[in-house]
């Protein structure tokens, strides 16, 4: 089947006084239909600003080289009148904090309408009725009175919910949610990553779940790309890389995670700091935190390769990978 | 540890509310943040307080240290009533009790430098002590804690989160406390740094003794560095017990559910795994359900959960819990439900 989304080649750069910084280096994934993809990664790894990019959402000193196919159409370097066609109706985008997405100053029936009026030509009453039953599937009780609520009088969870609403009205295939329950209470948050499960299998979307957290991506994700220093370093179905990870970073993340289950003495966490963009370490960007690295990853940075099943990775070290008290 | 353990702190019949106004033609309402607060934290140990947000942890924390004051109730430090102390005996009491933020960056003066920031506990409560004595402990102190010597002179904004929050471990270590209460310490932290946070955190309690209350709204992390567990919910102690306790059997309804809710890092697991989805939100503290305050969200409740607030009982070996039904429900699940 084709792929709803192919990005090839992407870069992401910010031009600063008098240098760059490259957040994003040489992206390359497909997403499938009906498919969860999680991009995992820390602060700085350029998670965020990639799918910022396949939006237009850059900030203003941002550039984006390479292509993000929707079918054929490459969403990179499209005009922003000739985006706004696709944004919201093909594509859309929610995150962490839905307070900063809402409109403060409209109700939450009128932000909703306006979706509907816009994108799809609905009359105003059509919308507001497709609208409030769009909030009931979200899990919203009494979603005509909710409508009729202003952003603030709604709790953090209805709050996503509304904005899940909202990214839900045109269908759009793509949905891209950026740390969407980190903001939100653990039984609020499982409510959420359940409303996901039902939009990938009952309306066939395919879902970008950017997170940090590896418990959240076990729990929905069907394939994942782990990023650092700006590159995918590792990816694969879920199942490889949590119970086979190839590389020293992915396994680092899993044994940073502490797991409910099991209670270890200590975690075995990954030494030192993530790098900054503007200095990567030569070679490897994780080279210095790395317990496996050798000569030549401080000389040569290792490629995104194809090791088979679908899997690929960005590490010379092909020894065993154990250390610690594993699990 | 089959000695009786020794209760640092006592607290009994807590509570505190806060008063809001409700606009200005309308009369002020009364928000109970906590109630019917009661338990010990033995020397020694990890005590981990879990919840969702508004259930009152953090109020418990600042209760406990008199950074609020209680409206009624007995904070007993070794048998000491603390809020009943003379401000200024509470002020020399506070060497022994420190607190950890959940902000590291914002809750370190960015116009001191790291050396004056950890050094300040000691300017006002050892004031006594030599400019050179103090140098010297801060440069041990941030030893301790996995900061470079060379970093004393440089200022928060230099530091990343994780290194921000080690700044704030060593002010409060500073002190020699006895107990120091982490309020959510690793919140904010990435995930390779909040793993070196817990290690530390963990080194530290060994080395110098000490007694942890920790807050956190992740349970993972809690169970990972708790002996025992108190869980709250719309302010009112409603399960304590160790975290294998916790974990393995849970008496608790909201309990049990607040287990099910938290990701599992391992995707064969998270498959199986049947989730108990709590429906609804937490209900507004200012207008508490009746009765038991969780059976608006509770599977299990019956008629006369709605008229009488549970008891907080104590079942066997100190465990605490506070639910109607207890009892019948602790069982399989299944045979509950199939009733």
């Amino acid at each position: 089947m084709n792929p709803v989304l192919k990005v090839e080649d992407m870069s992401v750069t910010f031009a600063l006084h008098e240098s760059e910084v490259h957040a994003v280096r040489e992206m390359n994934f497909s997403l499938e239909r009906a498919e969860t993809l999680a991009v995992v990664g820390e602060s700085g790894s350029g998670k965020s600003q990639a799918f910022l990019a396949i939006m237009g959402l850059l900030a203003r000193n941002g550039r984006t080289d390479g292509k993000a196919m929707m079918g054929d159409i490459n969403l990179i370097g499209m005009p922003p009148g000739q985006l706004d066609r696709h944004r919201g109706k093909d594509i859309a985008m929610i995150f962490q904090d839905p307070m900063t997405s809402l409109n403060p100053t409209l109700k939450v029936r009128t932000q909703l309408a306006e979706v509907l009026v816009k994108h799809r030509g609905f009359d105003k009453q059509k919308a507001t009725v497709t609208a409030i039953d769009m909030l009931e599937r979200v899990g919203i009780p009494e979603p005509a009175k909710r409508a009729n609520a202003y952003p603030h009088e709604l709790s953090g969870g209805m709050r996503q919910r509304v904005m899940i609403a909202m990214a839900l009205l045109c269908q759009p295939k793509i949905l891209i949610a950026d740390e969407p329950t980190t903001a939100l209470d653990v039984t609020v948050q499982a409510q959420m990553l359940d409303l996901f499960k039902t939009l990938t299998e009952d309306f066939g979307t395919s879902l970008v779940l950017i997170t940090h957290d590896l418990g959240v991506v076990a729990g929905v994700a069907d394939r994942m790309m782990v990023m650092y220093g700006g590159r995918a370093v590792e990816k694969g179905t879920v199942d490889d890389l949590f119970y086979d990870p190839r590389h020293p970073y992915t396994l680092g993340l899993l044994h940073s995670t502490p797991h409910i289950a099991h209670r270890t003495a200590r975690l075995d966490p990954i030494q030192g700091l993530p790098p900054s963009l503007e200095h990567l370490p030569r070679g490897c960007a994780f080279n210095p935190r790395c317990a496996f690295a050798f000569d030549r990853c401080l000389a040569e940075r290792p490629p995104l390769t194809d090791t088979g099943n679908g899997r690929e990775k960005a590490c010379f070290y092909e020894g065993p990978m154990r250390y610690g008290e594993v699990a | 540890m089959d000695q009786t353990p020794i209760n640092l702190l006592e607290i009994k019949d807590l509570k505190k509310t806060f008063s809001l106004s409700g606009g200005l033609f309308s009369r002020r309402l009364t928000l109970t943040a906590l109630e019917n607060i009661n338990f010990n934290i033995r020397k020694g140990e990890t005590l981990g307080i879990v919840g969702e947000s508004g259930c009152g942890k953090s109020t418990l924390g600042r209760c406990i240290l008199q950074l609020l004051s209680p409206d009624e109730g007995q904070v007993l430090w070794l048998g000491q009533d603390l809020t009943r102390l003379p401000a200024e005996e509470m002020r020399q009491r506070r060497a022994d009790l420190q607190i950890i933020f959940q902000d590291p960056l914002a809750s370190l003066n960015p116009r001191m430098t790291v050396g004056e920031i950890i050094a300040d506990p000691l300017r006002t409560l050892r004031p006594e002590m030599s400019k050179d004595d103090r140098r010297a402990r801060v440069l041990k102190t941030m030893e301790a804690v996995g900061l470079l010597p060379e970093m004393i002179n440089r200022y928060p904004h230099e530091f990343s989160g994780g290194q921000a929050q080690r700044i704030g471990i060593a002010r409060a270590l500073i002190t020699e406390p006895k107990l120091i209460v982490c309020d959510e310490p690793v919140s904010a932290l990435d995930v390779s740094i909040q793993a070196q946070i817990l290690n530390l955190l963990a080194e530290l309690k060994d080395e110098f003794g000490l007694t942890l209350i920790f807050i956190s709204h992740n349970l993972s992390v809690v169970r990972h560095v708790s002996d025992r567990i108190l869980v709250l919910y719309l302010g009112r102690i409603v399960e304590l017990a160790t975290g294998d306790e916790i974990y393995e059997r849970p008496k608790h309804p909201y309990t049990r559910a607040l287990l099910t809710a938290v990701p599992i890092p391992d995707p064969k697991l998270a498959r199986q795994r049947n989730i108990d989805a709590l429906k609804g939100e937490i209900p507004s503290p200012i207008n508490p359900p009746s009765g038991c305050t969780f059976r608006t969200r509770c599977r299990f409740a019956k008629p006369f959960c709605a008229e009488t607030r549970p008891p907080l009982e104590t079942i066997e070996d100190g465990r605490l819990v506070a639910c109607h039904r207890w009892r019948e429900i602790d069982v399989p699940e299944e045979a509950v439900l199939g009733e």
